[in-house]
């Protein structure tokens, strides 16, 4: 059975809540029947919303969005069959975590032992069997959330929202669930819309990313494209740690360019995002690219002064002054033991031409 | 080295537990001395008048004290037949010490109050009393007057030997003992207390009721209104809390009168006729809209509270796994706010149940309540103890409430902010 590329489709969605700005303008996003996708991106920039448009609790100003190749603007959340996890995981707190999870079935009329059955299911999938006379409130955060995840899936829904479900929970139970949640959709498959600020957990669990800022989507690819081929410097700068030369193309190739740095000196980059010389633009490096002391020769070899070192456990982080940026950052891991680094010290940094993205300026 | 069952000293040698004691006694002591101003403003102004009231309810000392002579001798006597002369002579001795002593009214006040008639034999009594020769009282009072002559008189008073009883009480329940010392209940067309009771708690109830229905909606749209606009609903709802008592009653009856805003209104429209403007003072409905509107802050403000903790993404989950808006709210919403139910009908039932300004003032003859019957004994017949008796039963009704409440959703599920 081939799959439906547009599941879920969003058509020239606009959604302004005074009148005057608009939160989210003119998206087209089309998301894959069994897709995990995640919307990323800073508060503000449009993605929960989104999500509360599709969940049917904020109506499009304009545009319409596709179920499944049905318009859904028109239709009351409740006959959606979306299903939802929330941030504050919104367990009912008078119910035992039984009567949470048979809530959606009761209320779609299901018989008494089709509902055991299911929820049992629905229990064992996020390993919690045996907590069903448990209440909400005797549960640990984690428990608490997985509790919510099972809720929102008992009912078999076409499609499951989570916004920021694990925004609430420590680090190290923030990535176990992580890989729990994407095991949970691997194995049954259901479709994923996924809200989340936080780019690891993004890079992590989706199938896809879709950046959002300013109430657009910046870039929309699979994460290793998302952080190796960042379309914009917002992407570059948002995706993981990034040093930025700003400066002015001078010699544009098709596949090379001569960047003119502030202080005069230049570079040599992968034009992305400039078309001709003249162009201003922000050059992206990621600071694992950098190389130091090597031996193979690259395009862009430099010597620059140590300015800070910040111990890291399993690397080292060094802030150097190159080129006339002062926030250069490089990653030394620390089986490099070899390397003389200490305040002060020059070192010699190089990377090749392909690394560093030639986008546009910030 | 040290073994577990070894005391832990601190350094300077003193067991643990003693040091630590001393350390904790500082700030007992000090916790104390913060909350007895307190303690003792509720001993002086609560606790202690309760147990007045508790006394004077049931205390009976003042005749038994007047006639101690004669309740003495009376010990013996059955109360079958008349009693014997010792009685008779005590009573008399009794009788001529407080004609001395000018305590003779109260006496037959008191005694009237247990049976009707003594207050002019009494008199009687005083006149011929003074030519009384010594010996043989018996036939000399019996021939002051024929009533003298009447066993039932003689009970009467025997009846009013005990130091305490339990005759306010009674009457309050509009009962009482009779001859016999059986419990009975008055005739029917004098049984006003027991009409005042269930009144009290028919309106008491039915403000709740009303209160509850409207308070919900108002309590809902504060708790979820942006702040701009709940703020000032909130100051709307708070604003009969910031006007007296008093001047709110009289603004009822400003408008609720038959010449009033109301009424007007209602003529204007064309609802009622001109020359048949019903009544809505003086009688139960006023009783009703005037203490509606005072308690309603009561009902709003622990629903507001509530209401305010529940997180509107519980509704949204609700929604999302297909409930519908009315599942959702009676499933989800509803119980979750029952707290806030009890807390307020809890506080507005109590505060019903012992109105006394309102009910005074618009309340006319039917719809006044308990509290202005004791109100009426405490200030026009001064039957402090008869009113004390009554504000005890109203005490224990609010208990018996808070009592059964407890039994049924749980105290600890109360909440009041």
């Amino acid at each position: 059975m081939s799959k439906n590329l547009e599941f879920v489709k969003f058509d020239k969605v606009d959604k302004s809540y005074d009148g005057k700005v608009l939160v989210v303008k003119d998206l087209n996003l089309d998301i894959a029947e069994g897709e995990f996708i995640t919307m990323l991106g800073p508060s503000g920039s449009g993605k929960t919303t989104c999500l509360m448009m599709l969940a049917g609790f904020e109506t499009p100003t304009n545009g319409e969005i596709f179920l499944n190749k049905n318009p859904i603007s028109n239709i009351p959340p409740h006959k959606r069959g979306i299903g939802m996890v929330f941030q504050n995981y919104a367990l009912f707190p008078h119910m035992t975590v039984f009567e949470n999870l048979a809530f959606p079935l009761k209320v779609r009329k299901i018989n008494k032992d089709d509902i055991d059955k299911k929820v049992d299911k629905a229990l064992s999938m996020v390993s919690l069997t045996g907590f069903e006379n448990r209440m909400p409130g005797q549960l640990s955060g984690g428990q608490q959330q997985r509790v919510a995840v099972a809720r929102a899936l008992v009912f078999d829904p076409q499609v499951v929202l989570m916004d920021e479900p694990l925004g609430a929970l420590d680090k190290n139970l923030r990535e176990s669930m992580q890989y729990e949640i994407k095991h949970i959709h691997e194995s049954i498959g259901v479709t994923v819309v996924y809200v989340t600020h936080d780019q690891s957990e993004a890079l992590t669990m989706s199938n896809r990313i879709a950046v959002f800022n300013d109430g657009k989507v910046q870039q929309l690819s699979s994460p290793d494209k998302l952080y190796e081929e960042p379309v914009n410097s917002f992407v570059a700068e948002f995706i993981g740690e990034n040093n930025t030369f700003a400066g002015e193309v001078t010699n544009f190739q098709k596949d090379q360019c001569k960047v003119k740095l502030s202080n005069g000196s230049e570079i040599i980059a992968n034009p992305v995002s400039v078309k001709s010389n003249g162009d201003k633009t922000t050059v992206s490096l990621r600071p694992e690219r950098a190389l130091i002391n090597t031996k193979d020769k690259l395009e862009n070899n430099f010597n620059g002064k140590i300015e800070e070192i910040i111990y890291h456990g399993d690397h080292t982080r060094v802030r150097i002054d190159l080129l006339g940026n002062k926030e250069f950052i490089l990653k030394v891991p620390n089986s490099s033991a070899n390397m003389d680094i200490k305040m002060g010290n020059q070192i010699n940094v190089s990377w090749s031409s392909y690394d560093a993205r030639a986008l546009d300026p910030k | 080295m040290s073994s577990e069952t070894k005391q832990i000293l601190t350094t300077d040698g003193i067991p643990l537990e003693v040091s630590l004691k001393k350390a904790e006694r500082k700030n007992k002591i000090k916790a104390f001395l913060l909350v007895a101003p307190l303690l003792l403003f509720l001993l002086i102004t609560y606790i202690f008048p309760i147990g007045d009231m508790l006394m004077r309810s049931v205390d009976d000392k003042m005749v038994t004290e007047m006639l101690p002579k004669t309740f003495k001798s009376m010990e013996k006597w059955d109360g079958n037949e008349m009693p014997p002369e010792e009685v008779f002579e005590s009573f008399y001795l009794d009788f001529q010490k407080l004609v001395e002593e000018k305590r003779d009214g109260k006496l037959s006040t008191q005694l009237n109050y247990t049976k009707n008639g003594f207050k002019s034999i009494l008199k009687k009594l005083r006149r011929k009393a003074k030519n009384f020769e010594e010996g043989n009282y018996k036939e000399q009072i019996m021939d002051v007057h024929k009533r003298w002559a009447n066993v039932e008189y003689w009970r009467a008073i025997k009846r009013r030997a005990p130091a305490y009883t339990s005759s306010k009480y009674l009457k309050g329940m509009d009962m009482y003992k009779n001859e016999e010392g059986k419990i009975v209940n008055v005739e029917e067309d004098r049984r006003i207390h027991r009409i005042l009771w269930l009144r009290t708690l028919e309106i008491a109830f039915f403000v709740t009721l009303l209160c509850f229905l409207m308070a919900y909606p108002i309590a809902h749209l504060l708790a979820t209104l942006p702040m701009k606009y709940s703020n000032l609903l909130m100051i709307c709802v708070l604003l009969p809390f910031w006007t007296s008592l008093l001047v709110r009653t009289a603004s009822w009856m400003i408008l609720l009168q038959q010449q009033g805003v109301v009424n007007d209104f209602f003529v204007m429209i064309g609802l009622v006729p001109d020359d048949n403007r019903p009544e809505m003072m003086y009688n139960k409905t006023g009783t009703y809209v005037a203490m509606t509107q005072i308690l309603l802050p009561f009902m709003v403000l622990p629903l507001y509270s509530v209401m305010k903790t529940i997180s509107p993404s519980l509704m949204r989950a609700g929604k999302s796994l297909g409930g519908t808006p009315f599942v959702t709210f009676w499933k989800v919403y509803f119980p979750l706010t029952i707290p806030g139910i009890g807390a307020g009908c809890l506080l507005v039932f109590i505060l019903a149940i012992g109105y006394y300004i309102t009910p005074a003032l618009v309340g006319g003859a039917s719809g006044t309540l308990i509290s202005n019957q004791i109100a009426f004994h405490m200030k026009s017949t001064l039957d402090w103890s008869f009113a004390s008796a009554m504000g005890l039963m109203l005490l224990a009704g609010v208990l018996a409430i808070y009592w059964i409440y407890n039994k049924l959703v749980g105290i600890d599920n109360i909440k009041l902010g």
